[in-house]
């Protein structure tokens, strides 16, 4: 059974036999969420935080609301904490362009992980070539967890930012953050730490102020709400202390003809007109999750994780990316994706041959060539998962694949 | 035939496994390089000319089914025609796998290159039908080296 019935969202239920498996690049999005964005052009539709008329203190409402809302749901307690952008790859370029602007110049290095999706990998591989720094990347053990002693020896007191994703979007592992942390403020007092959680955010229980991070980036519509709005959670100190990113509107305090002070945190990190429709989606989507219930989200999508790597396991020429096994030790490590191969069929065949049994999954390099290269890949096949997925999607894949190997299968 | 079984006809899946003119060929040749950002495929095709004729047509590279067998039909369909020929039957190829004219009604121009017929079903594998194509056309307007 799924966790959230299917009926609750609107595309799956005009395609009753899609099985969809494809989760993790965007996950459906549930009716109440598609309401409260209607909801807000039809009844508040005003320019938040600028209008003294009653519509637009409406607005300001709700975008304030969503932003309580969002920033609970993440666990911060402070909701001036979280700035709003349009999703993950915005608020790795924001960190880069402030803290990495401030921070980090010639001699100095960034420390990131083979995991690290194009988002995260490219914004501070730049940022480190720009500064005239160097790129550290930390590399996999045998099972493509991260490896901790290499990611360790890569950090000293040079160390300005350490990018690490929260879970690999392309293999759905679990990153230990308590180890990268102790690690990196044992051996980087300097660094401060950005953790990519645009796959834990709608997966896991996520307790910003006890990750022990220095930022928390996600995106909305990973975790139900609308595309083009996301997060990135800052502690307050640091976001006081850091420059704007980008200018304009609304992020000032005072324009004076020679120079400009700024607003306040999080106003000075939002220039121009917000997505407040998105966010308001985005609240939505976190009430929803919430009604769900965090903890019972994780169980469910680990009894599926458990029984879709069983099930692709037991498949003759299947190979499931990562740890062995669906111990309780492994599913610690594992979360809403599984990316697998199947012996002679590319990816890219096997995800047309399982589209016309209508199992959507997703081929490619999943934004993260550099381990692709590691794993002597071009591609992989990534079946992910979400509330509204079920055993009968499993049962879908499973039996796909198995028509799959029978084309491929060597003449 | 099913739209899948008309993608994966046997003859594709038989130059999948065992492509033609597989492999680089020796210098002074033209060759270029096509990537497909898309799935991260890569391609390399080498061609020879004797004055306007592409003697020799060979490729290297990975990627999918029908990526692989496209290369692998197309360096024995432009192999000893003219460069004008081989860009006419791009053109032709092109129109097939887009949908834009029908394959059985171009079966003599075609020859074996209709067993890519059935991609014109499937417009995200566009790409991965034309790559080679595309990567030929960028090898006959490199310089010998």
């Amino acid at each position: 059974m799924s966790l959230a019935p299917r009926t609750d969202f609107p595309l799956l239920t005009a395609n009753p036999e899609l099985h969809y498996l494809d989760s993790a690049a965007t996950a459906q999005k549930p009716q109440a969420v598609l309401d409260a964005v209607d909801a807000f052009y039809k009844e508040a539709n005003a320019n938040p935080r600028r209008g003294a008329y009653a519509i637009s203190y409406e607005a300001t409402q709700r975008y304030q609301h969503a932003r309580e809302t969002i920033a609970k749901f993440l666990g911060s307690a402070d909701p001036e904490c979280l700035v709003f952008v349009r999703g993950t790859t915005e608020a790795m370029n924001l960190v880069a362009a402030t803290a990495g602007r401030v921070n980090v110049g010639a001699g100095d290095n960034i420390v990131t992980t083979a995991l690290e999706h194009h988002a995260s990998f490219v914004t501070f591989q730049r940022a480190a070539i720009e500064a005239n720094a160097q790129f550290r990347i930390a590399e996999l053990q045998a099972d493509l967890t991260l490896d901790l002693n290499h990611f360790a020896s890569l950090l000293d007191a040079r160390t300005k930012i350490v990018a690490v994703t929260h879970v690999s979007n392309a293999l759905g592992l679990i990153t230990p953050v308590a180890d990268v942390v102790k690690l990196v403020r044992q051996k980087a007092p300097r660094a401060v730490i950005v953790l990519d959680g645009a796959q834990s955010a709608p997966h896991l229980p996520v307790d910003f102020d006890s990750l022990g991070v220095d930022f928390y980036a996600f995106s909305g519509h990973k975790l139900g709400g609308p595309m083009g709005i996301g997060g990135l959670i800052g502690r307050k100190s640091l976001l006081e202390a850091l420059p704007p990113y980008q200018t304009g509107g609304d992020m000032i305090e005072t324009v004076g003809d020679q120079e400009t002070t700024w607003n306040a945190v999080p106003f000075k990190f939002e220039a121009g007109t917000p997505n407040a429709a998105g966010a308001v989606g985005l609240a939505a989507a976190c009430d929803y999750l919430t009604a769900l219930g965090p903890s019972r989200v994780r169980a469910h999508e680990v009894a599926l994780i458990s029984s879709l790597v069983t099930s692709l396991a037991s498949i003759d020429g299947v190979t499931v990316h990562g740890p062995a096994g669906v111990s309780d030790a492994v599913m610690a490590l594992r979360s809403g994706a599984v990316s697998f191969e199947l012996a002679e069929a590319h990816p890219h065949d096997l995800a047309t041959i399982l589209d016309q049994h209508g199992v959507a999954i997703r081929a490619g390099h999943h934004c993260c060539q550099p381990l692709m290269r590691r794993l002597g890949v071009a591609a992989t096949a990534r079946a992910s998962v979400f509330v509204y997925s079920d055993e009968r999607d499993v049962k879908a894949l499973g039996g796909a694949l198995e028509h799959a190997r029978v084309v491929f299968a060597g003449a | 035939m099913s739209d899948l079984e008309a993608l994966y006809q046997s003859i594709i899946l038989d130059h999948n496994r065992r492509p033609k003119n597989f492999g680089e060929l020796p210098a002074p040749v033209q060759h270029a390089a096509g990537k497909n950002p898309l799935c991260g495929d890569e391609v390399a095709v080498y061609v020879k000319l004797d004055g306007d004729r592409l003697s020799e047509v060979s490729f290297t590279g990975k990627g999918c089914a029908i990526s692989r067998a496209s290369a692998s039909l197309m360096t024995g369909a432009v192999k000893g025609k003219t460069r004008a020929e081989a860009d006419a039957l791009f053109d032709l190829f092109h129109d097939v796998v887009t949908g834009k004219v029908k394959a059985e009604d171009h079966k003599a121009e075609l020859g074996s290159l209709i067993a890519l017929g059935g991609v014109a079903k499937f417009p995200v594998r566009v790409k991965c039908a034309s790559m080679a194509w595309h990567t030929l056309k960028k090898a006959l307007e490199s310089p010998t080296s």
